[in-house]
């Protein structure tokens, strides 16, 4: 529809361009591009664009940042937006690579580059772009799915190529590499795991809910009251009853519950993921239309047909939703089960914290917040086919 | 959702709250079974009064600029003017729903240091996300008679949003608020891992040192907090919903 409207007018100004355009040429003019540091500890210095990167190149990022803006600021088609936003995109995490290794003195091994605000401003900028374009463009969920695996497969090759080993974070990422794929195997793991045993427990639960109307204010009573318990408090009440399991019940030791570490994390996460779930198979089955049930019931389908065959079709898209809230909630919050030796990612971004080392939060935070984000974008899409489908079907 | 306290239970928490906090020591014997070592049982590296106060302010000051943004922006977003950002701020209200909270003050520390400003940054940032959901919600399912009416009436745009549209949306928007305040509460602890002076200090104390019962009292004041937050909010949500003549839902 706004693609439409963007034809009529074409030489005023595109209000959102206006924005972009602005942090654009505050960020590219005004604000450092890279941040350089003797040490990993010490505060940086600036660097400008022209001074991170050797004068063509820095030449070149900035006609290509000015054009972007232009692009931008006017009413251009879409596919042009589309275009300026991806080539500044990837001009930009390409140059910062090349930025790394042109700051850093030749054979020094203390010496951090960073990205530094302008940077980020930049990336915001011209993310905001390509997320407005993709928003008019109004894709398809498998479309969208196929956008992210796109981004993936460039981010990818960026790292696998070594063009931004030169980077700070990568620095921390090369001392700690082995242990990064095992806390990322945690993370994911604890995060995932949780999910699935609050979906084998949840969705009886909730089943059972919407059959006896008694029990349901009092479950989701329980569950509202376990999520106002700050999760770090979670995390260590757990410790005690668990730490006691470990050491009374025979064979509990030996699959691995105890009183620290991964098993108190993951019930808590399991204990937070259950109100959505729960929550969202009731509501889910409550808005089964009363003439499907009906119809199931005149055809002479018993109660358990008619769950599996009426009513979880039906409430599945809303049961889905309820996964995705979970499944994010879980990536961010296994960040905290660090503090109880849960693992996971969260063991840089406090490890960071400690030794106000900013690298390494954000070698905790950036994987943290990708995985999460590609899940949400994922369960989104899931959501929105099967939803669709179902419209379709019916008609 | 229904997560209505009996009126009783309701008023026997808020008095057990406001004891415990005021003189912890009453409790001593009821925690002292969860300590090791002879540790103390209440937590005395500072008034747990003093802690509370403090993280009641670190929430109140991050919720209410979460609201003024967010219920700003979603008018914004609402009227003709600003109509082509409408789909744009919906994608990013929901990619920024996906940072978890921890990863926001993680990041917010090298910009502005130690302490209370990360949480409330964090605290911000997450608390604008339900009440911009829900005010977008209430503002773009007026009832269109209504409005017809409003216009009919000759009030001019800005008469319209005070008069009608702010006052028909409030229960949706105070539902809003009450979300982002319950998840606030207990995200308002993680801010104690960057210094705040939060109930979290008081958690990772214990987690420190052991000590599951200054875990245990931090955890519960904060719960006992946001459930009576969250029911005293409920109800005022319903009065509002009341005079304005709409079923709470």
């Amino acid at each position: 529809m706004s693609a439409r409207f963007d034809k009529l007018g074409s030489p005023r100004f595109d209000k959102l361009g206006v924005v972009i355009a602005a942090i654009d040429a505050y960020a590219a003019f005004a604000a450092p591009f890279a941040t350089f540091r003797a040490n990993r500890i010490v505060p940086g210095q600036a660097r400008s664009i022209l001074e991170a990167l050797p004068l063509t190149l820095g030449s070149l990022l900035l006609a290509i940042l000015i054009a972007g803006g232009v692009v931008a600021l006017l009413r251009t088609p879409l596919i042009l937006r589309l275009a300026a936003s991806v080539i500044a995109l990837f001009a930009l995490a390409l140059l910062i690579g090349i930025a790394g290794s042109f700051l850093t003195p030749d054979g020094n091994t203390f010496a951090r580059v960073a990205p530094a605000s302008g940077f980020w401003l930049l990336v915001f900028a011209f993310t905001l772009l390509l997320a407005d374009v993709l928003t008019r463009l109004n894709l398809t969920p498998a479309a969208r799915v196929g956008v992210l695996a796109v981004a993936a497969l460039a981010v990818g090759a960026l790292l696998f190529s070594g063009s931004w080993d030169s980077l700070s974070i990568l620095k921390e990422y090369a001392s700690r590499a082995d242990g990064f794929w095992s806390e990322g195997l945690k993370h994911v793991t604890l995060a995932l795991g949780s999910l699935a045993a609050a979906v084998v427990v949840g969705v009886p639960l909730g089943v059972l809910c919407h059959r006896v109307e008694r029990l349901r204010d009092g479950v989701l009573n329980v569950l509202n009251i376990i999520q106002t318990i700050p999760s770090i408090a979670l995390f260590g009440l757990l410790i005690a009853p668990l730490g006691w399991i470990a050491t009374h019940v025979p064979g509990a030791a030996a699959i691995g519950i105890r009183g620290i570490g991964t098993a108190p994390a993951f019930v808590a996460l399991f204990l937070y993921s259950l109100l959505p779930v729960v929550a969202n198979t009731v509501v889910g089955l409550a808005g089964v239309p009363r003439a499907a049930n009906d119809a199931a019931r005149g055809m002479g389908m018993t109660d358990r047909q008619r769950l599996l065959d009426v009513e979880f079709p039906l409430a599945f898209p809303v049961i889905l939703t309820g996964i995705r809230i979970v499944l994010v909630q879980n990536i961010g919050l296994a960040t905290i089960a660090a503090l109880i030796g849960g693992g996971g990612f969260g063991v840089f971004v406090f490890q960071g914290i400690g030794q106000t080392a900013m690298d390494l939060v954000l070698l905790g935070a950036v994987p943290t917040v990708a995985l999460a984000f590609a899940a949400a974008i994922i369960l989104d899409a899931i959501i929105e086919m099967t939803s669709t489908r179902r419209r379709t079907d019916s008609e | 959702m229904k997560a209505r306290l009996p009126a009783l239970a309701r008023l026997a928490l808020l008095v057990l709250l406001v004891v415990f906090i005021a003189s912890p020591g009453w409790f001593e014997p009821l925690l002292k079974p969860l300590t090791e070592n002879g540790a103390p049982a209440i937590y005395n590296q500072g008034s747990l009064l003093t802690l509370t106060l403090l993280h009641l302010r670190t929430v109140l000051i991050a919720t209410l600029a979460a609201t003024i943004v967010a219920v700003a922006l979603a008018i914004l977003v609402t009227r003709p003017a600003g109509a082509e950002f409408l789909p744009l701020s919906r994608s990013l209200v929901n990619i920024g729903q996906t940072f978890p909270p921890v990863a926001v003050l993680a990041l917010a520390v090298p910009a502005v240091g130690f302490g209370e400003k990360p949480t409330l940054i964090a605290l911000f940032l997450y608390g604008l996300l339900p009440i911009f959901e829900n005010a977008l919600t209430a503002l773009t399912t007026l009832p269109a008679n209504v409005m017809e009416a409003a216009r009919g009436a000759g009030m001019t745009g800005w008469q319209r949003l005070v008069k009608v549209e702010l006052p028909l949306s409030a229960p949706v928007i105070l539902g809003g608020i009450r979300l982002s305040v319950v998840i606030s509460l207990a995200t308002a602890t993680i801010g104690s891992t960057v210094a705040a002076k939060t109930l979290g200090e008081v958690i990772i104390a214990g987690l420190i040192s052991n000590n599951l019962a200054f875990v245990l009292q931090g955890g519960l004041i904060v719960a006992a907090l946001a459930v009576l937050t969250y029911d005293g909010l409920s109800a005022i949500e319903r009065y509002a919903a009341r005079r304005m003549g709409r079923e709470a839902e």
